[in-house]
């Protein structure tokens, strides 16, 4: 058991990542990326949602009626989600106002929702929580790494300290200002994606199409 | 027939089994830039024509010719005439002198020779950058490296201000090439421009040298707002009183990026494609079409604000990137529709945006870079409403 439980924290972070193999949670990877400190505090709260809330599901799954499972799935995410937003608010003042909007749509985030219908309804408490922690540190992961790569090349910066001097303060590094835009981090995605598959090819779906071959004469 | 030998003799090196197998794409290259490709369709239902892909690239790269020149002398012209006031410096300067020609704006040769100083370095930059990704691609993928780069580096270099430091200018065609195309699977493949992808990846990455009004004429210390800046500000009716007359903008003598100023070069390219039938016609009408409708149409609403909306259509075909994006880019028959009907609609569409972008939206001056990505986008959407409307009408024909 102790073997199978170390699988279920390491397979989703590269072999079962939520983001580059199942595309879960994009919008808020777009959103909260572009400095790593807020990077990391949203994949901290995001990790931590989603283990307790797989636990308390898991605790309850025989009790819940399967024709309103979604509403009371519901219920726990969104409880947690604002226990998070005054924890951060109270602590943290500053990140949470980066974070906006985007600490309250972890309801929302597939991610959280995904695995509370996929596995905490199936799975017992602690096996729920694990993999709720796994699924987290997977977002976590292509979180800080697209947020490495747009803090770094953005603003020259990585948490905050200054890496590459800046044009404007006197160094010699233009910052890209396409990375301080959301979208970049569609491309970032889109490349790691690119690098996973390449690194591990039976990621690769296969095609929808089929091409035909014609018989050459 | 000195070459064609030595070609044949080292070609078993290249082809499977020789030593240099995994080069071949780079042989063929070579082999097929000096000579007609080898390799031609054999299955059936081919009607087969002189036009081959290499011949079409060649065309366009021809038709460009003009914009080159135009672009050459304009960006000498307008360096050389903000060097009399304002003094030259830099190793360009160090050139000219040495070769004696001097800074005279009246000078048609030291103007083309200045600009040259400019647009080469770039067109340099793009070659080897883009080049390298190219050569990259097709040796790791297996599939051949064809002219089609030849005219995406070409009108990437004149579309880039002449100030753009070429480290950028590497960046973007790389990003254009392997963002844009290649990533799609290459040539024929690309859904978007990659000359505008890497144009538009420069725009907003680094905007401070890609807009404003000190990037189009290389001279320290010089401002000088494009056609399109001063309207947005101050109304088209300023541009007189700034010493810019609609016959200056026509044919080219005002600051903008390097190849896009003259209208009359890229009028007489596009003369050339729709000759050659290149370009479709159809998407050239389209776009003239839309952009003229939607231009009278803010005439007469009007705006006590917005100066731009003022702004009548023959400016708007003469400034920025119309015309340039209208004759190369809009005809791009890859990234465009696919359907007659479509091509029509794909103009317009890029017409309509184009005066949209321009007039309603005071964050981006010119907008022919973005309503052409736009349209981009919606082309397979476009080809797929005219292919269903053409099923459903056949089906309640035959019943």
């Amino acid at each position: 058991m102790a073997h199978k439980r170390r699988e279920m924290l390491i397979d989703p972070l590269v072999d079962n990542n939520p983001i580059t193999l199942q595309v879960l949670g994009i919008c808020s990877a777009l959103a909260v990326t572009s400095s790593l400190q807020v990077a990391f505090v949203m994949a901290l709260a995001v990790t931590l949602v989603t283990a307790f809330s797989s636990m308390f599901i898991s605790m309850i799954r025989s009790q819940i009626p399967g024709s309103i499972r979604i509403i009371v799935q519901m219920v726990i995410i969104a409880s947690l989600v604002i226990v998070v937003d005054q924890l951060l608010k109270a602590f943290a003042f500053e990140i949470s106002k980066t974070l906006s909007v985007f600490v309250g749509l972890i309801i929302t985030n597939c991610i959280v929702m995904g695995r509370a219908e996929a596995f905490a309804m199936k799975n017992p408490p602690f096996e729920s929580f694990i993999d709720g922690i796994g699924n987290g540190l997977g977002y976590g992961l292509i979180l800080m790494l697209v947020g490495v790569v747009r803090e770094l090349f953005g603003s020259g910066s990585l948490f905050g300290f200054t890496i590459l001097e800046t044009v404007n303060n006197g160094g010699w590094y233009v910052p890209n200002g396409l990375l301080l835009l959301p979208p970049s981090a569609f491309f970032i995605i889109g490349l790691l994606i690119w690098a996973f598959r390449s690194w591990k090819p039976e990621q690769v779906e296969e095609r929808e199409y089929k091409i035909q071959t014609v018989e050459t004469h | 027939m000195g070459l064609r030998s030595f070609f044949d003799r080292v070609e078993p090196h290249f082809v499977k089994g020789g030593k240099w197998e995994r080069y071949f794409p780079v042989y063929e290259m070579v082999e097929s830039f000096l000579y007609t490709p080898k390799t031609v369709t054999t299955v059936a239902p081919h009607a087969r024509s002189y036009i081959d892909m290499k011949r079409i690239m060649t065309y366009v790269v021809i038709a460009t010719i003009p914009c080159i020149l135009m672009a050459l002398y304009n960006t000498g012209y307008q360096t050389n005439r903000a060097i009399a006031e304002f003094g030259a410096s830099g190793w360009r300067t160090a050139v000219i002198e040495t070769l004696g020609i001097g800074f005279d704006a009246t000078n048609p040769l030291a103007n083309m020779l200045h600009g040259l100083l400019y647009f080469l370095p770039i067109y340099i930059t793009t070659l080897v950058a883009g080049g390298i990704a190219e050569v990259i691609f097709a040796t790791v993928r297996k599939h051949e490296v064809n002219e089609g780069f030849l005219v995406t580096s070409m009108l990437y270099a004149l579309i880039v201000p002449a100030t753009t430091p070429l480290w950028q200018v590497a960046l973007g065609i790389l990003f254009g090439v392997v963002i844009g195309k290649e990533v799609f699977g290459g040539t024929g493949k690309n859904f978007l421009n990659p000359a505008l992808t890497g144009r538009a990846f420069l725009y907003f990455a680094y905007p401070a040298q890609m807009s404003g009004d000190s990037v189009w004429v290389p001279v320290d210390g010089y401002t000088g707002a494009t056609a399109l800046a001063v309207s947005a500000s101050d109304g088209f009716q300023e541009l007189a009183a700034r010493g810019m007359t609609w016959w200056d903008s026509f044919l080219g003598f005002i600051p903008g990026s390097m190849g896009e100023t003259s209208t009359l070069a890229c009028a007489i390219g596009l003369v050339f494609l729709l000759a050659t039938r290149i370009a479709n016609y159809r998407m050239v009408v389209g776009c003239m079409a839309g952009m003229m409708a939607f231009s009278l149409l803010l005439n007469w609403i009007g705006s006590s604000s917005n100066p731009m909306f003022a702004m009548p259509w023959y400016w708007h075909l003469v400034t920025g990137g119309f015309a340039f994006g209208l004759v190369f880019m809009v005809t791009e028959p890859v990234s465009g529709a696919h359907t007659n009907m479509g091509r029509y609609v794909y103009g317009a569409l890029i017409g309509v945006m184009v005066v949209l972008i321009r007039v309603l939206n005071p964050a981006f001056p010119e907008g022919m870079m973005l309503a052409i990505l736009f349209g981009n986008v919606f082309a397979p959407l476009i080809d797929y409403f005219v292919v269903q409307a053409n099923i459903k009408r056949r089906s309640k024909r035959n019943g």
